[in-house]
């Protein structure tokens, strides 16, 4: 994975430019940038060691209202994971970067506190003094006893690697969003609980002072009222007040705006079923009632329980009582739930950034792959919705842009700032309609911007190196929004600036005394409804509303993702979002404020540029979907290559590229490379898939890998073997030792297609006779053999049905089977290779399968290889082309044709399958001889 | 060690290379019987009856309503071809009812359940448009299911086959006896028929187990014994018998130990199917070609499974298949022996293939000719495994396929590989074409 670094890192800069000096320049485009960290070590690793902590975690601060900004729990809860990284210090920062804002109390014109349903923010910061950067995702608990109701919290991804922060950010955002919202059920729930106590014991004071009042005035007779009983009166008032407020706010937190996600999965955290239950538990469904259960008795369960005290009409001093803790502000079960998320967060992102990415972007190009993807992959996984999940995070954003009526009132002033100074709003509206259009494709847009969105981000890198090269510890890392910016000139277009924070700077710049502060933030996307008014014109709207970069021209578009209830208001909404966002992209320069270094026109970086496998965040080019769709992205060469090919297709790329050196992409280029293989060096390596679920599949994976590359080296015949699976033909693993026999079998199951969505064909231990069924449905079957009489019967009937299977005998270390003499299956199981990891050599074989796959799909989907050109053309010379095509176009040899037929058939019928009706399982077979291999 | 011809894994002629499992069935699958071209229904002990779909295996109908297993199953399409295509079925049952079933909407039409006797067989006399059944008496039913007449009782055991002879006669066999009956029409307008007991034929020394008609002229029965008579259909005459295919005595190359072991059991006559030249006996083990011009065997396979053949079939293309106790289906092919010797060879021939060579085969064939020479003789050609227990019977469906029953309880579905993987593809292109993922898209 390392590649150009070493030579980059190893250059030092006296050395560049005294060869820039005596040589005739180099075309700029050829240069080598210089690693601009040389001065500080020639080590480029050496900057992980100013990272204090070993591995990223997450942190949950508090903006205590006692103490301020406080730590309250890292994740994984362990001492040496934050190391002698200052928690305290960093969550100082990222609680001085609220940008949530919420006003929580009384706003004027309103007789009882409001409470406000507060977006949570996110935001990315960076702290080069401690070599760290995180996505900083702050929410607001409800407390009554809290000023204002409400406690700012913020949970941390903190990780030593920028780049896993910027490129992960929409993953990020969406999985805290998640978590955020589970922990926030949980705490309207227990502010609900803890309001009606509270509402009990008002109750139960009114009545006690009422009493005391009534007491009161039978023993005054004396017809004018005492101080006393004045006092008395008016703390019955005050407490009557009081009791209205409360109710109120038990109103407000009742009827908190649900987001109703039309189709979506059901969540356990999900608010409304919670707030149903709350209320009266009468229409919740049953779905959500077995999840939400327990929080349901807790709360009934608790209730009754209460015996109401009597509230002093002195409240005691704000410092002398007690906060809640985190875990008395949320119900408990949905408290255990938000740490499972983090948890799950942390194991999801944890490690090299460069896994999570190819894993990202292999299964965006598997699902592409609609047609053929369910023959060797697993598809439950790819099912998962994971770009369903993505914007969930942010669907918060456009709901709540309906739900926010005021700002809709206001933002005319806001546009009027850029109007005028740069290219006028116009110009953009018109693009933007397309998300109308576009809506219909929704569903495949979503993975293309994550990768137009990474991609900027990448940019941005490179426009931090810029800032940190200047040697302030100030770091912009970007923002949301980056490619906000709707220009014509193609450099101007792939500009990934971050012109909101700025344009929303400017003006706030001396609010918010940023510049003086080793911590800069990043980006934002604060809840709307909040926004103070001169921050809102920079506001980047919601998320989900990501540009991407138009095709055709530098353009950009939106990708839809409306909720098509409120398509309406969301048009609007957009529309008037894009004045918003061109208004900010214009402040492009105009504005860089004197803390930021001008941005350096980076345009697109080319991936060799820093040489760590840097391919994924490419503009990935959506197909239609369809026929094209689903073979789209698939790269039909040899190696690696096929991974870069879209970029070198990519004209506008190239365009990038040139404009790079144009504009003095200069010495920092490597930095980001360097940075995020820095980070690798000391983060937990572990692979993470993106998916919780698949996690075990991957343990599943390397183990199979490991297995099969023992296989493959100490059975000569691992070939014969293998194609017998390949080609459908089932393959019986027989042997007396469960375990050795399971272990073959486990080996050998990287190789078995399958036969549909959702069976394996693949039984890993039997100990009946087979019969024929058997066959049609597992493909690779580990068979007990016995020396009881039963086992007679085993054997007979694998002897009566030899023809449709090959026996593999572990035993006796003995292979039946159909002779091999293709080229295909040695490509794909080498005992002289050279992979020694079993999730590499599973990861080999995955390559040349897909390879197949494609073979297989190219042979299935071209027309004249199965059916006459003309009417009266015979079947002969269809078959005869067919063969053709085989042997010379897809260039295979001998067996290998029958691999292609079987996988071309079993893609026919997962093809043709009407949907809702099972594939009737059918056996294909051969009336070939067999041969009997031996070690 | 074992007699029985063995093919191999190699089997170039054999096209039955896909195969599809239909599940369904609790017990004994024992009929099958084609209702369209492209349906069939089958039924066994279960009391089950199944139709499904020939092609794609799809199961259309599973029709309860007999309590015990079925004895006979009849397809019973309207005979005008005026009406729409009416696809009946009916089936007899151990329960002693007959059921109409309707193939179209898997309905029961009619069930009668008058019989005093299990109904064994049934038979449709499509031109009269009234069919059969046989049991301890042989009733008549028009289609409507109103029984027009029936015999006296005959026998306990009953009748265990019927064929339908020309001039509305009809053959029984009622144990050893074969019983002709002929419909008369009544007297009286109304729609009747009368039966009545023409002749008794005694010939066979023991019970008839097969029946079948070859043509207009001729039908011809089989016994338990291994006898084989050829009757005209006309006059009731008995034209030729067989009586001594097993007789290994006859047949030199035969080992000796296979005559030891031979009971009745081996030599009965299990199933007859003709064309037009021949009969094709299943007897015991072994087929047996009998030529009804040549009236004798003109080939035969001894042991052709490794037991009982139950069912033979003889398909347009000069294959024959059979179906076996032993779980194996096998096709053969009837080929003729190149040389001759009986016939004058012209001189031609021999230049051709060099004299000396070709004497010597003639000279081998001809000392094996001398006792009983076959003219043609049957090779097998493939052989299909699937089944793990009796194969019953099989139906051919021609370019579909071939369904086959088994005691396992499974039936399958024989297919053309190549036929099929180019009907997917044919399927799949016109399902692209409906999407519309064949235009281009830009």
């Amino acid at each position: 994975m390392i590649s150009a670094p070493d030579v980059v890192a190893f250059t030092r800069e006296e050395e560049l430019e005294d060869e820039l000096c005596s040589e005739p320049p180099l075309p700029e485009e050829y240069s080598v940038p210089l690693f601009p960290f040389a001065s500080h070590g020639a080590n480029p690793w050496a900057k992980v060691a100013s990272s204090k902590f070993t591995r990223d975690f997450i942190l949950i601060s508090e903006f205590s209202e006692q103490v301020g900004p406080q730590p309250l729990l890292t994740i994984p809860d362990d001492a040496k994971v934050s190391g002698t990284f200052d928690l305290n210090y960093f969550s100082l920062r990222i609680m001085s970067v609220d940008y949530q804002a919420s006003f929580v109390g009384h706003p004027p014109g309103s007789a009882y506190p409001k409470l406000n349903f507060v977006e949570d923010s996110k935001v990315v910061l960076g702290d080069s003094k401690e070599g760290a950067f995180a996505y900083v995702h702050h929410l607001t608990l409800y407390d009554l006893e809290a000023r204002g109701f409400v406690r700012p919290f913020c949970m941390a991804y903190i990780s030593a690697d920028e780049h896993k922060i910027m490129q992960q950010f929409q993953e990020l955002s969406a999985e805290f969003s998640k978590a955020s919202e589970c922990l926030k059920t949980g705490n309207r729930k227990a502010f609900a609980n803890e309001l009606e106590k509270k509402l009990k014991d008002l109750d139960y004071t009114r009545t006690v002072l009422h009493n005391e009042t009534e007491i009161q005035k039978k023993a005054n007779d004396k017809g004018y009222y005492t101080t006393q009983a004045i006092e008395k009166a008016n703390e019955l008032a005050s407490v009557e007040k009081s009791i209205i407020e409360h109710q109120d706010l038990l109103k407000q937190i009742r009827s908190y705006p649900y987001r109703k996600l039309k189709g979506s999965d059901f969540h356990p955290y999900e608010p409304e079923c919670v707030l149903d239950q709350a209320n009266a538990g009468c229409d919740q469904d049953l779905a959500t009632s077995d999840l939400a259960e327990p929080g349901e008795t807790h709360l009934y369960a608790h209730v009754p329980s209460y015996t109401p005290k009597l509230i002093k009409a002195k409240s005691a001093k704000c410092f002398d009582k007690k906060l809640k803790t985190l875990e008395e502000l949320c119900d408990i079960y949905f408290f255990s739930q938000t740490l499972d998320q983090l948890h799950q967060i942390e194991r999801t992102f944890r490690g090299d950034v460069c896994y999570l990415l190819t894993d990202q972007i292999s299964r965006a190009l598997l699902k592409q792959q609609s047609v053929t993807n369910f023959l060797f992959e697993d598809v439950s996984f790819l099912d998962e919705k994971t770009s369903e999940k993505r914007h969930r995070g942010c669907q918060g954003f456009s709901q709540d842009a309906v739900d926010r009526k005021g700002s809709e009132e206001s933002p005319a002033p806001k546009v009027v700032i850029s109007l005028g100074s740069y290219k006028s709003s116009v110009e953009c509206v018109p693009i933007k309609m397309e998300q109308e259009i576009e809506d219909s494709q929704e569903p495949k847009m979503t993975e293309s911007v994550t990768f137009e969105h990474q991609e900027n981000l990448d940019y941005l890198d490179a426009d931090i190196k810029g800032s940190i090269s200047s040697g302030e510890s100030i770091e912009v890392l970007g923002t949301e929004k980056s490619a906000s910016g709707l220009t014509k000139s193609e450099s101007q277009a792939s500009l990934p600036v971050s012109p909101s924070p700025q344009a929303g700077r400017s003006k706030v710049g001396s609010r918010r005394t940023v510049s003086e502060d080793s911590i800069e933030v990043l980006s934002t996307c604060p809840s709307e409804s909040l926004i103070p008014e001169d921050f809102k014109a920079s506001y980047p709207s919601a998320i989900n509303e990501e540009p991407y970069v138009d095709d055709e021209e530098g353009g950009l578009r939106f990708t839809p993702k409306l909720n098509p209830d409120n398509a309406d208001e969301q048009e609007d909404i957009s529309k008037q979002e894009n004045l918003v966002q061109v208004d900010s992209a214009c402040c492009i320069g105009k504005e860089s404020p004197s803390f930021l270094e001008p941005l350096p026109d980076l345009g697109q970086k080319p991936c060799d540029e820093d040489g760590v496998v840097r391919i994924p965040p490419q503009p990935y080019r959506q197909v239609e979907p369809g026929l094209r769709g689903s073979f789209g992205g698939f790269p039909s060469h040899d190696g690696i290559s096929g991974g870069l090919l879209p970029y070198e297709l990519d004209s506008r790329y190239l365009a990038g590229s040139r404009e790079v050196s144009k504009n003095s992409l200069d010495e920092c280029s490597d930095s980001t490379s360097y940075i995020s293989s820095a980070a690798s060096t000391c983060s937990d390596r572990t692979p993470s898939p993106a998916h919780p679920a698949c996690q075990a599949a991957e343990r599943h994976k390397k183990k199979a890998g490991q297995n099969a590359l023992r296989f493959i080296r100490q059975y000569p015949f691992a070939h014969p073997a293998i194609y017998s699976l390949l080609s459908g033909r089932t393959l019986i693993v027989l042997g007396e030792e469960e375990a050795i026999v399971k272990k073959l079998v486990t080996a050998l199951s990287i190789f078995v297609p399958n036969c549909g969505v959702y069976t394996k064909p693949v039984k890993h231990w039997v100990t009946f006779p087979l019969h024929v069924v058997d066959f049609q449905k597992w493909k690779l079957i580990g068979l007990q053999r016995m020396v009881s009489p039963g086992g007679v019967n085993v054997l007979h009937a694998l002897s009566r049905y030899s023809r449709y299977v090959s026996i593999l005998d572990a035993d006796s270390k003995t292979l039946r089977c159909p002779l091999y003499k293709g080229t295909l299956v040695s490509r794909l199981a080498d005992h002289r290779t050279q992979i020694k990891r079993g999730s590499t050599y599973y990861m080999h074989v995955q390559s040349i399968l897909t390879q197949l796959c494609a073979k297989a799909f190219l042979f299935t989907f071209c027309h004249h290889l199965h059916l006459p050109i003309s009417e009266r053309e015979p079947e002969e010379s269809v078959v005869n082309r067919r063969m053709n095509f085989l042997k010379l176009q897809l260039g295979l040899a001998n067996e290998d044709v029958k691999i292609v037929q079987y996988l071309a058939e079993l893609l026919k019928l997962q093809y043709i399958q009407e949907p809702g009706q099972g594939v009737n399982p059918l056996l294909r077979f051969d009336y070939v001889p067999s041969f009997l291999y031996k070690i | 060690k074992s007699s029985v011809q063995t093919i191999g894994e190699e089997q170039i002629q054999n096209p039955y290379t896909e195969l599809l499992v239909l599940k369904g069935h609790q017990d004994i699958v024992r009929f099958l019987v084609q209702i369209d071209d492209c349906r069939f229904a089958s039924a066994g002990d279960d009391g089950i009856i199944f139709l499904w779909n020939a092609q794609t295996g799809e199961k259309l109908f599973e029709l309860h309503g007999h309590t015990h297993k079925i004895t006979a199953i009849a397809p019973f399409s309207s005979s005008d071809a005026s009406e729409e295509k009416n696809n009946l079925i009916l089936t007899a049952s151990a329960d002693r009812t007959v059921i109409v079933w309707d193939c179209t909407s898997g309905r029961q039409v009619q069930k009668v359940s008058c019989f005093h006797s299990t109904v064994k067989c049934l038979t449709v006399l499509q031109r009269l448009d009234v069919w059969l059944s046989g049991g301890s008496d042989l009733c008549v039913w028009n289609r409507k299911l109103d029984l027009l007449c029936k015999t006296s009782h005959l026998t306990d055991a009953g009748i265990s086959a019927l064929v339908e002879l020309p001039k509305n006669c009809v053959a029984a066999a009622v144990g050893k006896e074969l019983i002709i009956f002929r419909l008369i029409p009544s007297n009286d307008e109304s729609e009747g028929w009368s039966v009545l007991e023409v002749k008794r034929l005694v010939d066979h020394q023991d019970n008839i187990l097969s029946l079948v008609s070859v043509n207009d002229l001729t039908f011809v029965t089989g016994s338990h014994m291994g006898e084989l008579i050829v009757w005209d259909a006309l006059d009731w005459t008995k034209q030729a018998s067989e009586c001594n295919f097993w007789d290994s005595s006859v047949h030199p190359d035969v080992q000796p130990e296979i005559k030891l072991s031979q009971s009745p059991n081996e030599t009965s006559v299990q199933h007859l199917t003709s064309d037009e030249e021949c009969v094709f006996a299943a007897v015991g083990k072994g087929i047996y070609v009998y030529n009804l011009q040549m009236k004798r065997v003109i080939a035969c396979q001894r042991t052709a499974h490794d037991s009982s053949v139950l069912h033979i079939e003889k398909l347009p293309n000069r294959q024959l298949i059979s179906c076996s106790e032993d779980g194996s289906v096998r096709i053969w092919e009837l080929r003729e022996k190149q040389q001759l010797p009986a016939e004058p060879v012209p001189t031609g021939f021999f230049n051709m293939w060099g004299f000396g060579r070709a004497n010597k085969q003639a000279n081998q064939a001809a000392k094996k000719m001398q006792e009983n020479p076959p003219v043609y003789f049957l090779e097998l050609v493939g052989d299909l495994i699937g089944h793990s227990s009796a194969v019953q019977m099989f139906l051919y469906f021609g370019e579909l396929g071939l369904a086959t029953c088994s005691a396992d309880h499974l039936i399958i579905l024989w297919k053309d590989g190549e036929r099929e993987s180019r009907l997917r593809s044919l399927t799949l292109f016109q399902k692209l074409a409906q999407n519309g993922d064949l235009q281009p898209k830009f």
